[in-house]
């Protein structure tokens, strides 16, 4: 990492892009948590007044779903979801994958080869066909498609931390810190660890969006969050049928939109993070 | 090259039994097993469940039941479909043809234009053609897969009407080129445009770099046309990059082209894999899985002999 934390952020506020994505994500998750409590929106209870697959208006912004369901109310909701799976997926990558690569790359060895053997094979096989037999097998709850999504997603931060532990653990003051005497745990911790790890903070975003999309994907093909609960992908698997994608785009587009703004935020600012964390690129 | 090829397909095999012995163990660690379900349409009593585990084979020990497995795989048997009776082979027969079709022409189409809009948006960084190519991978990046299933489906089939938002053929059977090559086109491209991000981004790095080599100041000093440069000396020496980049998304392409099946009822491997997942047919997942991990490690394998090809330093240091 070149400078502290302090320049770090300096650097990432001037590039300007990055910097309104993070506004405009800070902006969301806002909404998604405070909007549904202020209005005292209710996404589970039918209006049975407004009924069903009624156009938007004033009582219900994006009109109500196949049973009289608020669909702006589920859009908050679902959003809730989606982005408890992505971010907790992505600690659950992050917290698997940073071990692994410490170890393979400071102990060499059989470790080196197992875990990047390991990490071959998960990156050879199409992970969305293993996740959605592994869904299909455990049951879809939010806490099991976290579990999936975020055990199968550890490979890209494994190899990352991987190689730059390998350029670390050569330099001179870890050779001193070695020569000190220092326990393999405390070098690890306190030498390789800081200066290996400070460009997982840009991958971390990118697996965010990566976690969201595959709940989304998981979620439309019917395999992920099911109603009653929401969640941005099962709220366009509405659109699957023939007359709502035609005449009610209102119910499939806003999911799709919130999803794409997402996503892209968050590849914008893990481009931000990794131009500010090394200059040098 | 025969020992660089050879050592290239010895180092496939131990990825393709980890892959069968992941998918088996998923299948098989979680609780319950086909009979259960069975148990919900009349097989009821504990011995008829046990007599049916007995008959099905699921009683054995997990490494005899893999072993029996894998030497019915070797044999070319992949076991009877649970849901059906049928032989997954034979079922997997009927649908190789048209994901080999959308997968296959998915990856082309996605290198035919990642390549030269690579190469153009390095030539002049900042240019229409740079920006162009900076939209297009947000696109590929940000929106998922399905989503742009329905927005093609509803911008091309249903506003403008004009190419077909389901299955293969117009009639259910093959009536000529023009049709099948009329509904292959939406399904195609989105497999295509899912894909075109990452080749696109990689092939502009790639160049930028080689633009920075002496041998193309070289190349320019003595006169070359710009185009000359480009595809005679910058697009050669990027090609091992891009071709990195190729392979390592050849799964990830695999496994976009299930879900765009799904959305399009294209009758191929992906649909059957999700049929076979909502009822449980562990022999038909299986066979799926195995066959996508055979195509997996097969590109993979053709990549690493082109990439054998255009260096030779690649097949001498490992040979």
């Amino acid at each position: 990492m070149q400078g502290g934390r302090r320049e770090v952020w300096q650097r990432f506020r001037r590039d300007r892009r990055a910097f309104a994505c993070l506004c405009i994500l800070g902006a969301e998750a806002a909404c998604v948590l405070l909007l549904p409590l202020l209005l005292g929106l209710d996404p589970y209870t039918s209006d049975l007044t407004a009924g069903f697959w009624a156009p938007p208006s004033a009582g219900h912004w994006l009109g109500t779903d196949d049973v009289g369901r608020d669909l702006f109310a589920r859009l908050l909701c679902g959003g809730r979801v989606s982005l408890l799976v992505g971010f907790c997926a992505a600690a659950i990558s992050v917290a698997v994958g940073i071990p692994l690569g410490l170890l393979a790359g400071y102990r060499r060895g059989a470790w080196e080869f197992w875990i990047m053997r390991l990490a071959d094979l998960f990156q050879t096989f199409p992970s969305i066909v293993l996740v959605l037999c592994l869904v299909a097998v455990v049951g879809p709850s939010v806490f099991n498609i976290i579990l999936v999504i975020g055990l199968l997603g550890w490979t890209g931060i494994a190899r990352l931390v991987y190689g730059n532990t390998l350029s670390v653990r050569e330099k001179e003051y870890v050779l001193a810190a070695r020569a000190l005497g220092g326990s393999t745990a405390s070098i690890l911790r306190r030498n390789v660890l800081p200066n290996a790890v400070s460009p997982v903070w840009a991958a971390l975003a990118l697996r965010v969006g990566r976690a969201i999309l595959s709940e989304s994907s998981l979620s439309f093909l019917g395999v992920g969050i099911r109603t009653p609960q929401a969640s941005w992908g099962n709220l366009i698997q509405y659109a699957s049928n023939l007359t709502v994608l035609t005449t009610r785009p209102w119910v499939w587009l806003p999911p799709g939109v919130c999803i794409i703004v997402t996503v892209l935020c968050l590849q914008i600012i893990g481009d931000g993070l990794r131009n500010a964390l090394d200059p040098r690129t | 090259m025969t020992r660089y090829i050879r050592n290239r397909l010895v180092s496939a095999v131990p990825v393709f039994f980890g892959i069968t012995i992941l998918v088996f163990l998923m299948l098989q660690v979680v609780p319950g097993t086909i009979t259960d379900l069975m148990g919900e349409q009349g097989v009821s009593s504990a011995a008829d469940k046990a007599a049916l585990e007995a008959s099905l084979g699921l009683d054995r020990p997990l490494p005899v039941r893999y072993g029996a497995w894998l030497w019915d795989l070797l044999r070319g048997d992949l076991g009877n479909s649970y849901a059906s009776g049928k032989e997954v082979s034979g079922l997997i027969a009927q649908r190789i043809g048209p994901s080999l079709l959308l997968t296959g022409s998915g990856v082309l189409l996605a290198v035919l234009i990642a390549v030269p809009l690579g190469v153009l948006s390095a030539w002049k960084p900042g240019s229409a053609w740079d920006r162009a190519a900076g939209v297009l991978c947000l696109v590929s990046f940000g929106v998922p897969g399905f989503f742009l299933c329905l927005v093609g489906i509803f911008v091309f089939s249903v506003v403008l009407g004009w190419l077909p938002s389901q299955g293969m053929y117009a009639s259910g059977v093959y009536a000529g080129l023009g049709d099948l090559l009329h509904h292959l086109i939406l399904p195609a491209g989105v497999v295509c445009l899912s894909g075109l991000g990452d080749l696109v981004r990689q092939t502009r790095s790639a160049c930028l770099e080689t633009l920075g080599e002496d041998y193309i100041t070289t190349a320019r000093a003595k006169g070359l046309s710009e185009g000359a440069v480009m595809v005679r000396h910058v697009l050669r020496g990027s090609l091992i990059p891009v071709l990195t980049t190729v392979l390592t998304h050849i799964p990830h392409i695999i496994g976009g082209s299930v879900v765009v099946e799904r959305v399009f009822g294209w009758p191929g491997m992906g649909s059957l894999l999700f049929s076979a997942i909502f009822s449980r047919d562990d022999p038909v997942i299986m066979g799926v899985t195995v066959v996508i991990a055979l195509a997996v490690l097969l590109t993979n394998l053709l990549l690493d002999l082109i990439y054998g090809l255009a260096d030779p330093r690649v097949r001498y240091e490992e040979g």
